[in-house]
């Protein structure tokens, strides 16, 4: 299986809050109720916690990316 | 005193006055843009000429030309990105405003290598002179351009200038920044593939064009080559713009603009995306970017922001954060509600109206807010944050114990 990392996308969250219940391991949540994840890949014993809690988010701002990170060009 | 050994380059010419080089006078100086066959190896030419990026990021401006020339699509689109929506910053203006047909050329030429069949010259509203010079130019030059060209006034706003918000406002929509990806490489304007180039970038393309990659590498003290517009503030006699060769010396912009060693006590680099370091630590710093970056500090959109003795680090650190914390495009939770509690929190220690628990609270929100925006808003406003704390800790830890401040020595008025 491929590794998988938890993805925000910032500007759906509402700040639900749900993730941080389902996935407690994985994901916790500030004090605006959004969550702050690690960028590291999930690990294997919390993969159905991190497909719960993408499942259940109700704006559909969480997802399991399963494509390798990729640095990006800015602005200049 | 001048900053380059030899002439300037950019800023070679007539005096930025206000007054815009015209077209004729532009040629006469530089002579015509090099096009079509004589132009053929322009992308390794600016991958050689080791030329970054300078709206901010500094990422290379070859390798971003390159991958767009190497597309799939077939056609493709040029953002001239002068929205300039950083306070501290002047120089995009000034250039515009005193050289559009250099920034032209240089859009020009990235149309043409990467094959692009429209050009979009996004400039910041506020800068009248700006629009009114690149406009002109524009008319001037309609068809030598030879696609269909727009200047798109940008809003006032400190995130317009990102990629994302200004396809997103081109395209109709807000100048805020958008989810990637798509990245707008991908998908920009009109849904094309964009090269969106700050346009300083671009004007130094069209001397790299002109004059080679080797002309454009022989100045540059250090790892990286070249020279670069800055723009200078603070405690300075003379502020404005000034074109310096990599590796020039902080010490050495005080100098020539006027600014004494015991006059200042910190510097901000980078702009209020940037970093706050002590004078003492910086004063022979070269403003390199690989070498500035080594040091965790930031080259940026090339601000040199002089902070005077007589003014308290907590309290400019305070009005930056307010700053950022306003211009946050409210989308993103973490950045609209992070960012304000950073910025009030910031306010009270400067007012003296908040104890240790505060600065304890200010560390946590400066790294629980990093990376999570859809841009890099958060991130640049945690970076200048987690400087501060380093450069003016003592302050801070006074401010919250006393709720004086040791510059001012007197209670704060409240903010």
């Amino acid at each position: 299986m491929k590794e998988a990392r938890l993805r925000v996308d910032w500007i759906l969250c509402d700040g639900y809050g749900l993730c941080g219940g389902l996935a407690p391991d994985l994901i916790d949540l500030d004090e605006w109720h959004y969550p702050i994840i690690s960028s590291e890949p999930v690990d294997r014993r919390f993969m159905d916690d991190a497909q719960r809690a993408v499942d259940c988010c109700p704006v559909r701002a969480l997802t399991l990316d399963r494509t390798p990170p990729r640095p990006r060009p800015g602005p200049g | 005193m001048p900053l380059l050994e030899h002439s300037e380059r950019m800023l070679d010419g007539p005096p930025l006055d206000g007054r815009s080089e015209r077209l004729d006078a532009h040629l006469a100086r530089l002579g015509a843009l090099p096009r079509g066959a004589d132009n053929r190896d322009l992308i390794p030419s600016l991958e050689s000429s080791g030329l970054l990026g300078r709206g901010g990021a500094g990422f290379p401006v070859g390798r971003k030309w390159r991958a767009l020339a190497e597309r799939n699509a077939s056609r493709a689109v040029v953002v001239a990105n002068g929205a300039e929506g950083e306070q501290a910053s002047f120089k995009d203006r000034v250039l515009m405003a005193g050289r559009p047909h250099l920034v032209v050329d240089g859009a020009i030429l990235a149309a043409d290598a990467i094959g692009a069949d429209e050009i979009v010259f996004y400039v910041g509203s506020e800068h009248d002179a700006a629009v009114l010079a690149m406009s002109r130019a524009i008319e001037e030059r309609r068809a030598e351009i030879g696609r269909p060209v727009s200047v798109v006034t940008a809003p006032v706003s400190y995130v317009a200038g990102e990629a994302t918000a200004a396809v997103h406002y081109i395209n109709g929509g807000d100048a805020r920044p958008t989810t990637t990806p798509p990245r707008v490489s991908q998908r920009g304007v009109h849904g094309l593939p964009t090269l969106v180039q700050n346009v300083e970038s671009l004007a130094y393309a069209a001397l790299i064009a002109r004059f080679g990659e080797r002309w454009y590498r022989s100045a540059g003290r250090y790892g990286s080559k070249g020279t670069a517009l800055i723009s200078v503030t603070g405690a300075v006699r003379e502020s404005g713009v000034r074109e310096i060769e990599l590796g020039t010396t902080v010490g050495e912009i005080a100098a020539a603009t006027g600014a004494s060693p015991s006059g200042v006590q910190a510097v901000v680099l980078g702009g209020y995306f940037g970093t706050w370091a002590a004078a003492g630590n910086v004063w022979g710093l070269p403003l390199d970017p690989a070498i500035m970056q080594s040091r965790e500090l930031t080259f940026g959109c090339g601000i040199v922001g002089f902070l005077p003795t007589s003014a308290c680090g907590v309290a400019a650190t305070a009005e930056i954060m307010a700053f950022m914390a306003k211009e946050s495009a409210g989308q993103c939770g973490p950045c609209v509600y992070g960012l304000r509690a950073l910025g009030d929190a910031t306010a009270r220690v400067a007012g003296g109206r908040a104890g240790a628990e505060e600065l304890g609270q200010i560390e946590r929100w400066t790294s629980q807010v990093r990376g999570r925006g859809a841009c890099h808003h958060p991130d640049g406003a945690a970076q200048l944050m987690t400087s501060a704390l380093n450069v003016f800790g003592d302050e801070f830890v006074h401010h919250a114990r006393t709720g004086r401040c040791s510059i001012t020595s007197a209670r704060i008025e409240a903010a």
